[in-house]
């Protein structure tokens, strides 16, 4: 369907991913659009696999992790974000928008932050696609 | 006795959770377990729920791994239809009789598949639907039943009573299984301890046709609700009026039935879950007929455990879900078609009458007879409400040496506090026994890996309908379908519950079968499930971390309920995905690391200092961490407990047994400051009184750090005099102090920082001791004056009794409202507190000698630093957060820490007790252990691209990485890195920082990750059948 987009997020094991199946447990509905990949940590995604899934067609990617000195490995979301704070400077040279790439911290029991961002990513991408398309 | 007589088995009675908790803790701390079950199946009630509160957990998924545990464990013999019949001999040496009834079905031969079900001509209700359907005379319990072996109703069976009348079932049996001449067994087994875990039995309304149970057909019991909203229940979790078919529009629960109630039974306790369980039931059936008008009848609404409020507060909020407190007194028919009426008063006292579909019994809990006469044969003490008389001190300790009892039979109690309950009662079993510990045991057989090719994948999906949890939204046959069109798969097969026991075996023997060499599971989530099929795997023969799990529940079918289509496209991609991975997944070994047996224990209260006992009296040295001067914790504030036993004397006991204790090395004054290593092996910094640091190495960590009391700003609290904390008017009642010594009237204000919108949680103590200072002061004058303004009065279980005794006393108990609370005056005479009448509702004073607030209990501050240096979550409201809270309640995500006590929740401090015993139990376990394997979810290097730029080092928070000489292929000298596999966590940030791909996680390695991304972005092509099929239709 042209209306749809697909989202690519990478979803450290503690947090986010423990998130995610909590708002299943919870029955919080979220759009279909995104597909989780569960990572160790937010540290562990490399800046070069956030390109390819742009390269291979994701209208978006999401990184989500632990909050911020909350990283079941120390300190692996801040240089997760230290990463995506780069990538989101040279996205528009590489032909991209940056509204194309999301970084959320949240922790295993905040469920509905993780949705939230999902419908935010979402409505962006939705919207930007009308735009590019027209 | 000598030690040395003891006997290394103990006996489990009672096969529910707690039980199976019970078996499980001692399986691994080293004793044989027999695990006496009176039904043909293992589980208890817990298979028989649809959902447990408060996290909406599917319950029967849940429970499944643990039952596949207990049944596929070498050292627990499972001994269904069996019945204990007595018992001889002393602590550490008992011979126990046990009956085995016929079952009439070999079950080495049985194989499960069904047949004799099919042909059998006998109908009768099923008891495990609450009799709303009907079951053969040879049938299984439940599907997923542990053993899963058919057995034959010998009541119902016609063969069985007239022998050559049918025999259709021996007929049809492939595997010649049926045997109508299997006759009753008895055995004689030998073991230490024997550890009861009888449950309860729901009350039967039927007895006396209660609130037109039995007549009208639209009225059920909570548990008949229950099995309706199952998905494999009798409507297939459709909720439809009983009587007709028809849509529910009017939902009343009515609480207390068979509970809190002398006269309709002799139930006086309060049975403690069935407040949330309606809530629960209410909120499920919310989430499925939104429009659905739902009224919970309650006396009080008793949401007093971890999170309970918050979801009592979404119910009435979020849901809609109405709550009235009365009692309703008559149900009736209201037309022909099957509405009824029901009648109560309402608070302003006058007689109402509603009309509704449906009516909800919350029925209570009871003990079964059999349990009652089985304690009497054993000399175990019974309480006057029918439970096993225990002491808060010993929770767990029956009044006979040696039996130990745990679950429902210590009193009404949900899952989490019955699997606590089964662990402090393993506990207790393995520190009597510890010098046969692992003397009957059998070592650990590790399974035989296959010799084949492991490298080229030979793919085995295996797509779990979940019920109907996944298969009602995504249409799994089109998911099997397309998998089989994927590379490398070359077996798909479909599960109603791929967790179940059967299953496992299944999936094992078509991994042998098929020479599968990859498996691919798309059911739950990897979080709970995955280290079930990696056993699979392994019993298979095949390397465990072959395995990948596709998330099409939790993170599909639960999320996208309202879009099928998208959903099971969305399963599609998730499959391709896994199998994509799983592709590019090598077997994996992990590295062993011996145990350091001893264990660090933060935090010198009743938690600590039990749990610290309990495991050096098995022989492991314990460092017990304190940060004040002296052991005790909070209850060194504590009088008595709830029922009347004296604290003071206890904690001393406690106190001097530490002290001479010699593996107990206790750190005043001292915090811990630097934490690193893992389960089996930590290295913990402590700061100790001198302000010298020490490092303790240790195997396992028990978090006991307690709890803080709320301080009020409210009601005058600080500035009037007179108004006091119950804890200093605990101190100023002990010594007998002039004010109240001489006082006449007394206020109890109950829920003083507790249930309001900064802390949405009840503090869970405070009913009761609000309660038991009331009766104290009335005794002790019984002309005094004594209220307790209340906004629900929380004496769950047995604490009922002494709220009776209140009542019945001249105590007082006035409700009131968070939006009203009660006002506090300086008058004449002494203090004047302004209130609301609940029943004449009209402002009322009362004058008074003292005010006491129930103030909250908090969580200690510190726990943040400790979670820090843990890595462990906190809750909302700064409490520990448990790994699961049903069933991994003292336990963490991250191995070898545990939790107990009110670093956990507000408990009463039989619950801090019980709890210490069963993370000492969960300590144990790893204790006894001599080695234990670390994750082989390691860093590796790839010489072929590390250059030896040496980016990672930095990365690594571990600092697990290092640079060493290397020659590279044309002889000349290099650099690369080593990796030391029992310092990496397995992060990856090394991977995320490497620029050259020199250095990656197995399990995830940057091409395991990337082929995801592609198999996720991927179209998704037709699969060949269907373009077959299109190409026929279209010529």
């Amino acid at each position: 369907m042209d209306s749809d987009v697909k989202i690519i997020a990478f979803c450290c094991n503690w947090c986010s991913y423990a998130a995610a199946d909590l708002a299943g447990i919870s029955r919080i509905q979220y759009p279909c659009s995104v597909r989780i990949i569960r990572v160790m940590c937010s540290g562990m995604v490399h800046p070069d696999m956030i390109l390819h899934a742009l390269n291979q067609g994701a209208d978006g990617v999401m990184l989500i992790g632990c909050h911020l000195g909350e990283c079941h490995y120390q300190d692996g979301n801040y240089k997760a974000l230290a990463r995506m704070e780069i990538l989101e400077e040279i996205l528009a040279d590489l032909g991209y928008q940056k509204e194309q790439l999301q970084t959320t911290w949240l922790s295993a029991n905040e469920p509905n932050m993780l949705v939230d961002a999902v419908y935010d990513m979402n409505e962006r991408l939705l919207e930007l696609k009308g735009t590019v398309g027209k | 006795m000598s030690a040395t007589e003891n006997t290394g088995a103990v006996m489990v009675v009672g096969g529910g959770v707690s039980g199976m908790q019970a078996a499980l803790d001692l399986a691994e701390s080293g004793y044989f377990v027999y695990l006496i079950e009176q039904t043909g199946a293992i589980g208890g009630t817990m298979p028989q729920l649809d959902k447990t509160f408060p996290t909406n957990d599917c319950s029967m998924c849940i429970i499944a791994p643990k039952l596949v545990e207990c049944g596929r464990h070498p050292d627990i013999q499972i001994m269904t239809l069996s019945k204990v019949l007595d018992v001889e001999g002393v602590a550490g040496d008992f011979t126990v009789r046990v009956k085995e009834y016929p079952r009439y079905i070999d079950q080495q031969k049985c194989i499960a598949c069904g047949l004799c079900t099919d042909v059998c001509p006998i109908k009768v209700d099923d008891p495990f639907n609450e009799g709303m359907t009907i079951r053969k005379a040879i049938y299984i319990k439940y599907p997923q039943a542990v053993p899963l072996k058919y057995q034959i109703d010998q009541q119902a069976c016609i063969q069985l009573n007239g022998p050559g009348r049918c025999g259709a079932c021996a007929q049809v049996c492939p595997a010649d299984a049926v045997n109508f001449d299997d006759r009753e067994k008895k055995h004689s087994l030998h073991v230490g301890a024997i550890i009861l875990a009888p449950g309860f039995q729901a009350f039967d309304p039927n007895k006396n046709h209660i609130l037109g149970f039995g007549h009208y057909p639209n009225v059920v019991t909570s548990l008949q609700l229950e099995r309706i909203l199952a998905s494999t229940g009798p409507t297939g979790g459709v909720l439809t009026r009983p009587s007709d078919n028809k849509p529910v529009k009017k939902v009343a629960f009515l609480q207390c039935v068979g509970s809190r109630d002398k006269n309709r039974c002799n139930n006086e306790y309060c049975s403690s879950v069935c407040c949330m369980s309606a809530i629960k039931e209410a909120v499920i059936i919310k989430e499925q007929l939104p429009d659905t008008e739902i009224t919970i009848y309650h006396s009080d609404v008793r949401t007093h455990g971890k999170d309970f409020d918050r979801f009592f507060i979404q119910a009435k909020n979020e849901h809609n879900i109405h709550f009235i407190r009365a009692k309703v007194n008559a149900v009736q028919p209201k037309d022909k078609k099957g509405t009824l009426r029901i009648h109560y008063a309402n608070e302003e006292g006058r007689q109402v009458n509603r009309s509704v579909d449906l009516v909800v019994l919350s029925i209570g809990m009871e003990t079964p007879d059999s349990a009652i006469r089985l304690a009497e044969k054993m000399g175990v003490h019974i309480t006057p409400d029918r439970f096993a008389s225990i002491s808060s001190f010993m929770p767990v300790a029956s009044s006979k040496k040696g039996i130990f009892a745990c679950g429902a039979f210590n009193g009404p109690r949900d899952i989490p506090q019955s699997v606590i309950g089964g662990s402090a009662a393993a506990a207790c079993a393995s520190m009597m026994l510890t010098t046969a510990r692992h003397s009957l045991t059998h070592r650990p057989t590790s399974a035989v890996e296959t010799k084949k090719d492991q490298n080229k994948p030979r793919t085995g999906v295996f797509i779990c309908h979940c019920g109907s949890n996944i298969a009602d939204v995504i249409d799994v046959n089109r998911v099997a379908e397309y998998a089989k069109s994927l590379p490398g798969v070359i077996y798909v097969d479909q599960n109603l519950f791929a967790c179940a026991q059967d299953n496992q075996q299944y999936i094992a023997q078509q991994i042998r079968e098929k020479e599968l060499n990859r498996i691919v599971i798309a059911a739950c989530s990897p979080q709970t499930h995955e280290q079930l099929f990696r056993k699979t795997l392994r019993s298979a023969g095949i390397n465990e971390y072959l395995v990948e799990m596709a998330n099409i529940r939790n993170q599909d079918s639960w999320v996208h309920r309202h879009e099928p289509e998208k959903a099971t496209d969305k399963a599609l991609d998730l499959v391709r995905m896994a199998v994509a991975k799983v592709a590019l997944q090598k077997p994996l070994y992990p590295v062993s690391i011996p145990v350091v047996p001893e264990a660090l224990i933060i935090g010198g209260g009743v938690s600590g200092m039990t749990a610290a006992l309990n495991l050096a009296n098995q022989g492991f040295p314990v460092h017990l961490i304190e940060k004040s001067n002296l052991l005790g914790g909070n209850a060194l504030h504590l009088f008595q407990t709830w029922n009347g036993e004296q604290v003071p004397r206890y904690l001393k006991k406690l106190q001097e047994q530490i002290y001479d204790q010699d593996k107990i090395t206790v750190h005043l004054k001292s915090t811990v400051t630097d934490s690193s290593g893992q389960a089996g092996h930590f290295k913990t910094s402590i700061k100790t009184a001198t302000g010298r640091k020490k490092i303790i190495e240790h195997g396992a960590v028990i978090l006991t750090t307690g709890g803080k009391r709320y301080i009020p700003n409210e009601f005058g609290y600080g500035k009037i005099p007179n108004v006091v904390a119950s804890i200093e008017f605990d101190k100023l009642h002990m010594h007998n102090e002039m004010r109240v010594a001489h006082g006449k009237s007394f206020v109890f204000i109950q829920c003083v920082g507790s249930r309001n919108k900064l802390r949405p949680y009840c503090s869970k103590s405070c009913c009761t001791h609000s309660i038991q200072s009331a009766i104290k002061l009335k005794q002790e004058m019984p002309s005094r004056r004594i209220y307790i303004l209340y906004r629900e009065i929380r004496t769950y279980g047995q604490r009922e009794r002494i709220y009776n005794q209140a009542r019945e006393m001249g105590i007082i108990f006035i409700n009131y409202d968070l939006q009203g609370p009660p006002v506090i005056s300086e008058g004449e005479n002494g203090l004047i507190v302004t209130t609301r009448d609940h029943i004449l509702h009209r402002p009322m004073e009362i004058e008074t000698d003292m005010v006491v607030l129930a103030s909250a209990t908090l969580a200690n501050p510190e726990s943040k630093d400790l979670a820090q240096l843990f890595k462990l979550p906190l809750s909302s409201d700064g409490f520990f957060q448990e790994a699961h809270a049903k069933l991994r309640p003292v336990e963490f995500n991250t191995n070898g820490v545990f939790v107990a006590g009110l670093a956990h929740y507000p408990k009463p401090l039989e619950e801090s007790i019980s709890q210490a015993l069963a993370a000492a139990s969960k300590a144990t376990a790893l204790l006894a252990q001599e080695s234990v394997e670390l994750d082989a979810i390691v860093a590796h290097v790839d010489p072929a691209h590390c250059d030896g730029c040496a980016i990672c080092i930095d990365a690594c928070p571990y600092h697990a990485i290092r640079l060493v000489d290397h020659a590279e292929p044309d002889g000349t000298a290099g650099k690369i890195i080593e990796i030391d596999p029992s310092l990496c966590k397995g992060c990856g940030i090394c991977q995320g920082a490497c620029p050259k791909r020199g250095v990656y996680i197995t399990g995830y390695t940057y091409d395991q990750l990337l082929a995801q991304v592609d198999a996720a972005l991927a179209p998704i092509e037709q699969n060949p059948a269907e373009i077959l099929k299109n190409e026929q239709e279209h010529g």
